[in-house]
């Protein structure tokens, strides 16, 4: 019975070629984020507050919070994150969360669409998808806004991060598949560069990747932390439940 | 069945070690639950200081300011209503606010930090209704607060009547005067 | 006659207004069962524990969360980031769902390896067939409430299936959702009957469960009944009190399963997307459709055999005949030897088939559909109906071994 079982598991394993899924973006690379690299963190979280919050909000997460966590001290938060104000015409307080003052209607009507709130982009898209997302713009003349994305065609997003990557135009290969001749993007080269030097452009969209990582689950630390207590707890108790077993099941046969 | 004799000793020591174990963790386990239920990260928020804007204030004005969801007013007192003080003291239940809520610099005669500035906790001390504010000054009555839901009574410093059923004085919250015309219910400020 | 002996004390006092030891020796230190309980025995017991999870960490959760769909959303992550370890009440919440169904199948499977549902079973079988159609309307309802894409679209997609029922069809599902599309409305009743009538209808069925049970005595790995064999006290030869002796081995995989669930809960809560769906991080947006809906992993076998069919009422009535066959299978097994240890190589083959099938129908569920993959959901389609059917079959005449007496 336990071979014929088996050989049903293992007559089963081709089919996970199935899930090979196509679609081709550029770039595509991948990352891996360090969690106990705050400093990063840090970095990322001062290129958010000052590129993306004045479209995007993040509106689960609080300032406070945030600071505690990646070890920035409250006078710094509310320096260098902070800048918004309520509707007193006072400073949004640091245990506010982190909403944006554009509204729905006027976004619509500027980008057609409402900018996503982006406290849990990291967990819908993927750190892979953003870091490849916020590097792969490029020129494209036919648009109104005369930029395109290859990881996200037709994006509605402006290339706000432009002044620091400069412009890029993109390398196109002609490839068929299913007997169709399609382009698709190999590469880019940049036509007007920026203040920053492709590495250190890769850096910063790291960093602020991480931050956007960070901000998805703030706590996923302390989650594997309580983790491992409990399984070390666990294992212990393992060992007492299996001895008790033993013991008790002697009378058994 | 068994050739061995049962070793009751071993079973019970596992049995109780399994037990103790077992139950240490349950407890540990409750505790995140249990935790759940004190004030949320939005409710600290909440719970945070409030300015308050009384540069506009009249004399004899009453401003009520929310601060983590109770009423606190601050009432522009006038040099008559400040007189009214001295002459209740013996109708009152506790004169010296020595059973009463307050910061160490509410320990005075007008119960606050400036005289002409009194800011108090409006909750009755009896069962939590909000007193209404009667500042006209009749025959019997020497002006001050009184509670509309069983008729405790409270002078122009927040002091409890006696005969009447709640027990203490109102309760002075902290705060501190940030400028002339803004307090900062909430916290005490700098040593003053 | 025997004497009747009064415990002292409290004990005593509540024994005279409650059965409670007279309860406790009933079904616990006096309930015989069968002495060679292998390792498909342990998931009984272990979907209460995770039933009780469940019930405990759902009532934590709606303490916090709020049943609107403008707020429903924010106050999952309000639990998740405000509330003092709420990210840990929900995880938990949200592994039990999923480790639910992977025990529940696994102690259906049990029953098909050891005929657990044949006589005179059959009510025992019945009772549970019907806790886990409460389940699965649990599941589902319970995933309406985060409020996300995938909430949304799938509660959207398997509600409309209701529209497939000819005359009533679309006046049910505008009934069933309140509304024109999925909206507050479904929101809100979906959680008045997922926090509180479904589960008091499980609880019910769950006891009546037990009490079937133990009324007829569990089977075992050897399909033997052992309440043919008694001693002069009339305890059943082969049979152990279930307590001590299976509450300490129960204990035991109690523990196992807890590692297992922690390691899930504090390191990989999401499951690659399977356990939290990556699209549920967005909130729900009536006007756009995620690029591909799936349902939760627990619900892609049925899904791909509505979806392996092209008529939209056949593919219904093919889903819903493939849980209502499970339902008879009591009856479409006309053999009388239980256990698969002693049945006919035939029937070990249909059951290799079923599982093979089973797999890779929720296998394929989970996917967009392309012709091969339609292809091979038909052919697994078949398998799983084959089992039903080569079952019915075969064991009228099967050839079985000699089942022994005694247990082994």
């Amino acid at each position: 019975m336990k071979k014929l079982l088996i050989l049903a598991i293992g007559l089963l394993l081709p089919t996970l070629g199935w899930g090979a899924e196509g679609g081709y973006t550029y770039p595509h690379d991948k990352i891996t984020i360090d969690w106990h690299d705050k400093a990063a963190m840090q970095r990322g979280a001062r290129t958010f507050a000052n590129y993306c919050m004045s479209c995007h909000s993040a509106k689960y997460s609080r300032f406070e919070r945030v600071g505690k966590d990646l070890g920035i001290p409250d006078d710094l938060v509310r320096e260098n994150l902070i800048f918004t104000t309520d509707a007193n015409g006072d400073p949004t307080k640091i245990g506010q969360l982190m909403t944006v003052t554009m509204t729905p209607e006027y976004a619509k009507q500027a980008f057609g669409v409402v900018p996503p709130d982006l406290s849990l982009v990291a967990r819908s898209r993927g750190v892979d998808w953003l870091y490849n997302y916020l590097r792969g713009f490029y020129v494209d003349e036919s648009r109104d806004i005369g930029i395109n994305n290859g990881v996200f065609p037709a994006v509605a997003m402006p290339h706000v991060l432009a002044d620091l990557q400069g412009l890029q135009r993109p390398k196109y290969k002609t490839v068929t598949t299913d007997g169709e001749e399609h382009e698709i993007i190999t590469g880019f080269e940049m036509l007007k560069p920026g203040s920053m030097t492709p590495s250190e452009y890769d850096q910063m969209v790291h960093d602020l990747v991480a931050y956007l990582d960070y901000l998805s689950e703030p706590y996923r630390q302390t989650r594997k932390n309580v983790g491992t207590g409990v399984i070390i707890f666990l294992l212990v108790l393992l060992i007492l439940a299996y001895f008790l077993k033993k013991e008790y099941w002697k009378d058994v046969h | 069945m068994s050739s061995d004799e049962v070793d009751s000793n071993r079973r019970r020591f596992l049995t109780a070690g399994t037990v103790v174990v077992g139950g240490a963790g349950t407890i540990v386990a409750a505790w995140p639950f249990l935790s759940s239920w004190s004030p949320s990260a939005r409710a600290r928020t909440a719970g945070a200081p409030v300015q308050a804007d009384i540069s506009k204030m009249q004399p004899g004005q009453q401003l009520i300011f929310n601060w983590r969801g109770k009423p606190v007013w601050v009432v522009r007192r006038t040099k008559q209503d400040l007189a009214t003080l001295p002459k209740v003291d013996d109708e009152l239940r506790d004169p010296e606010s020595r059973e009463s809520i307050q910061p160490p610099y509410a320990v005075n005669e007008w119960r606050s930090r400036k005289p002409e500035y009194l800011v108090v906790v409006g909750i009755c001390t009896h069962l939590g209704c909000s007193p209404t504010y009667v500042p006209e000054i009749t025959a019997d009555w020497e002006g001050g607060f009184i509670c509309p839901c069983h008729g405790s009574k409270f002078d122009y410093a927040g002091r409890v009547y006696q005969g009447v059923p709640a027990p203490t004085n109102l309760t002075i919250p902290p705060y501190y005067f940030v400028s002339e015309g803004v307090v900062m219910i909430g916290e005490d400020g700098a040593a003053t | 006659m025997s004497e009747k002996q009064t415990s002292p004390g409290l004990l005593g006092w509540i024994d005279a207004r409650f059965p409670l030891t007279k309860m406790f020796e009933e079904h616990l230190s006096k309930y015989y069962a069968p002495k060679n309980f292998n390792f498909w025995y342990f998931f009984g017991s272990l979907a209460l524990v995770v039933l009780v999870i469940q019930i405990v960490t759902g009532i934590f959760l709606t303490m916090n969360y709020k049943p609107d769909g403008e707020m429903a959303f924010a106050s999952v992550e309000y639990i998740m980031r405000d509330v003092n370890w709420g990210w840990l009440i929900r995880y938990l919440h949200s592994t039990g769902a999923s480790a639910f169904f992977i025990v529940v199948y696994l102690h259906m499977f049990r029953a098909l390896l050891y005929g657990s549902y044949q006589k005179p079973r059959e009510l025992i079988w019945l009772f549970g067939m019907f806790i886990f159609l409460a389940l699965m309307a649990e599941a589902f309802m319970g995933y309406l409430l985060p409020w996300g894409q995938m909430s949304y679209w799938g509660a959207q997609v398997i509600i409309s299936l209701f529209g497939a029922i000819p005359w009533v069809g679309d006046s049910l599902t505008l009934w069933i959702r309140g509304d024109f599309v999925v909206s507050d409305a479904t929101l809100n009743r979906f959680f008045a009957l997922h926090v509180v009538a479904v589960p008091l209808v499980l609880l019910l069925l769950v006891v009546m469960h037990i009490l079937a049970l133990h009324e007829v005595g569990s089977n075992n790995p050897d399909g033997v009944e052992i309440k043919k064999n008694k001693d002069a006290n009339g305890i059943p030869l082969d049979g152990i009190p279930f307590h001590p002796y299976y509450t300490v081995k129960d204990i035991l995989g109690l523990v196992v399963f807890l590692i297992l669930f922690s390691v899930v809960v504090f390191f990989t809560p999401e499951m690659g997307g399977y356990f939290l769906e990556h699209a549920n991080f967005v909130p729900a947006d009536q006007l756009k459709t995620p690029p591909h809906i799936a349902p939760v992993w627990y619900f892609t076998p049925f899904y791909a055999i509505l979806r392996a069919i092209p008529n939209k009422l056949l593919g219904v009535t093919a889903m819903f005949s493939s849980i209502v066959l499970l339902f008879l299978l009591p009856w479409i097994d006309r053999g009388r030897v239980k256990s698969v240890r002693y049945r006919s190589t035939a029937f070990k083959i249909l059951l290799v088939v079923l599982v093979i099938s089973f797999f890779g129908l929720g296998y394929l569920g989970a996917l967009p559909v392309d012709d091969t993959r339609k292809f091979m959901a038909r052919v697994f389609s078949i398998g799983y109906f084959g089992f039903f059917l080569g079952l019915w079959w075969i064991s009228k005449n099967e050839t079985t071994k000699p089942v022994p007496e005694r247990v082994k």
